[in-house]
Formats: C-alpha cells, structure tokens, sequence
C-alpha cells in the first residue's frame, strides 16, 4: 500500500538557498504536478511564492564559514529525516548540496539542477554532486557530457 | 525609479560608485539602492543595505529600469516582467563575490537574452550616460523550457 501511494504520489522536497537558486527551482513548478511538494529554502520571505504549498525554513551556509555550513547540514539532515521525500530536486547551492546529499543517502532519487548562473563550468557543488544524484542537469548544451551531466534545456 | 541591487552577500562598492556620482552630476533625484553589508555608502541616492524579499519585489515593480550585479535572481525576474536591466558582473578577484561566475554569466545572457552589460566602471558610466537607450532583454515566460520541465516529470514519475 505504502509502495502504491509513492507510485501515485510522490512526495518532492525542493530545496535552494536564496536569490538566484531559488528563482529557478520557482521556475520548475510544473514539472512537480503530480506530486506532494514541499519546499525549503533560506528566508522566510519566500514563504509567499509557494501558495498554499508547504515551506520550510532552513539555514543557509557556504563553505566558507564552517560553523554556519555544519549547522546548516544538520538542519537539513533533519528535514530529510522527517519528511522522508521520494524526491530531492535542488537548483543549489550549499543548502541544496546537502538536500540531495541526505536525500541520497536516505533512499530518495535525487536531481540536481546546476544553476544557469555557471554558463562555463559547473558549480563546485554541481560537480560534487554529480559523483552520486540520480539525474545529473546543466542548463548549458556545451557543459553537457556523454559522462554526464545532461542538458534538457534550462530555466529561461 | 531606478532601482539598484547588488544581492544579498557582499557589497559592490564599484557599482555603487559610478551610479552615486553619475546621479550627483545629472541631478537623477529617483535613484534607490540596496548596497549590501560593509561597503562604501553613497551621498547622493538613496539607499539600504538590505531588502526582505516583499519590499525588494515592492521596489523592483516601480522601478523603469534596474541596475544590478549579474545575478540570475534579478536577471530572470528583469526578463519576465519586461524591465529594462543594465548588470555588471561581480569580480572574485576584487572580493566583490566568491567565485568568478558573473562574468560568464554577463556574457551569456547578453548573448542569449538581450541583457545590457556594463563590463566595468568605465562601460556602466557610457551606459548611464545614454540611458534612454537601455532596452530590455528577451521576454521569458513563468517557467523553464518546455523540454526542462518535461524531462524532470518524467523522471519524478518514472519508475
């Protein structure tokens, strides 16, 4: 019962930090028809893009500051946990990373979506994630590879 | 208005700068800027560092043209509502971001977009000077490319 109703269903946790990431995860919008959505991102502020959709607010972090970027995990290790997604889809950056990090880890099929922003060569995130995520995307048809990622076209 | 943004991380005092001074000669009273944490401030235009995002959407609607760093957030909402936008990239190696992408996205998306690009100082203070010419880029839509959205359906809903 529980494999049909993931079947009909799926639960998609959309995941992107702020400003230009989240924009473009806005921007697939269509492609979660179908599908329970909850999305998670660094602002409240955003909470009314999404309508009547589920939000959840987590922390943002980068590399840069290991302290922001360890809380900012941990936090998404607990989202993960509890909302125990079919999907991860993330358009980055750090906070998506551990999105479809966990989400792997934690049996999901992940997607990472590399941002149209990294027009000539993918984001240090995105060619980390492209060593484990399901679906593996740039948005630019010269950054495609036989080895991945693929190029289905792009936010614009 | 002109609406001026530099995102949410790190100041862009370059941008900031020519757009001050420029505005300071020929007396542009209609200038609002958000210039981000720690940078220079301006004297003339108006400014805060920071916007949440229903005053940054508040602002980007009354303004007839925006001025920004190249960020594919201000970018794309420019594109979609049919603003004029004038972008000039961020550099890494002057601290202004963390890595080097805007100016290969300045690049592209004034190739495929239509988008005005101010390369440096000296090109946004051209620009500014001739800007009843600025126009805007190439009308997107809502959402992503037809063939982007469908093959992400059919991968979420394939076994």
């Amino acid at each position: 019962m529980c494999m049909a109703k993931r079947t009909l269903r799926p639960k998609v946790l959309a995941i992107a930090s702020g400003g230009g990431h989240w924009v473009q995860l806005l921007r697939l919008r269509p492609a979660f028809e179908g599908c329970e959505v909850i999305y998670a991102t660094v602002r409240d502020g955003y909470r009314a893009d999404v309508g009547s959709a589920e939000f959840r607010l987590i922390r943002d972090g980068n590399r840069w500051n290991k302290i922001a970027v360890f809380r900012s995990a941990i936090g998404i290790l607990w989202l993960i946990l509890t909302v125990k997604p079919d999907v991860v889809i993330s358009t980055g950056a750090a906070p998506g990373f551990f999105g479809v990090r966990f989400g792997k880890w934690f049996g999901a099929k992940v997607i990472w979506v590399d941002s149209v922003a990294n027009a000539e060569e993918l984001s240090m995130s995105g060619q980390k994630a492209g060593r484990f995520v399901d679906l593996w995307l740039t948005q630019w048809p010269h950054l495609a590879t036989s080895k991945g990622p693929k190029c289905f076209g792009s936010v614009l | 208005m002109i609406f001026v943004t530099v995102g949410t991380d790190l100041p862009f005092d370059r941008l900031v700068r020519v757009i001050d001074s420029w505005a300071a000669e020929t007396g542009r009273d209609d200038v609002f800027a958000q210039i981000g944490e720690g940078g220079w401030e301006p004297s003339y235009i108006s400014f805060t560092h920071f916007l949440q995002p229903p005053q940054f959407i508040e602002r980007f609607n009354a303004a007839s043209l925006i001025i920004s760093h190249a960020g594919m957030g201000t970018i794309l909402s420019a594109l979609h509502y049919g603003k004029p936008i004038l972008v000039m990239p961020k550099r890494a190696s002057l601290q202004e971001h963390r890595n080097e992408h805007q100016l290969a996205t300045a690049r592209h998306m004034k190739e495929i977009a239509n988008v005005n690009v101010a390369f440096d100082e000296i090109e946004l203070r051209e620009s500014l000077d001739q800007i009843a010419t600025l126009s805007s880029g190439r009308q997107i839509g809502s959402y992503a490319s037809e063939s982007l959205i469908a093959g992400l359906h059919s991968f979420i809903h394939g076994s």
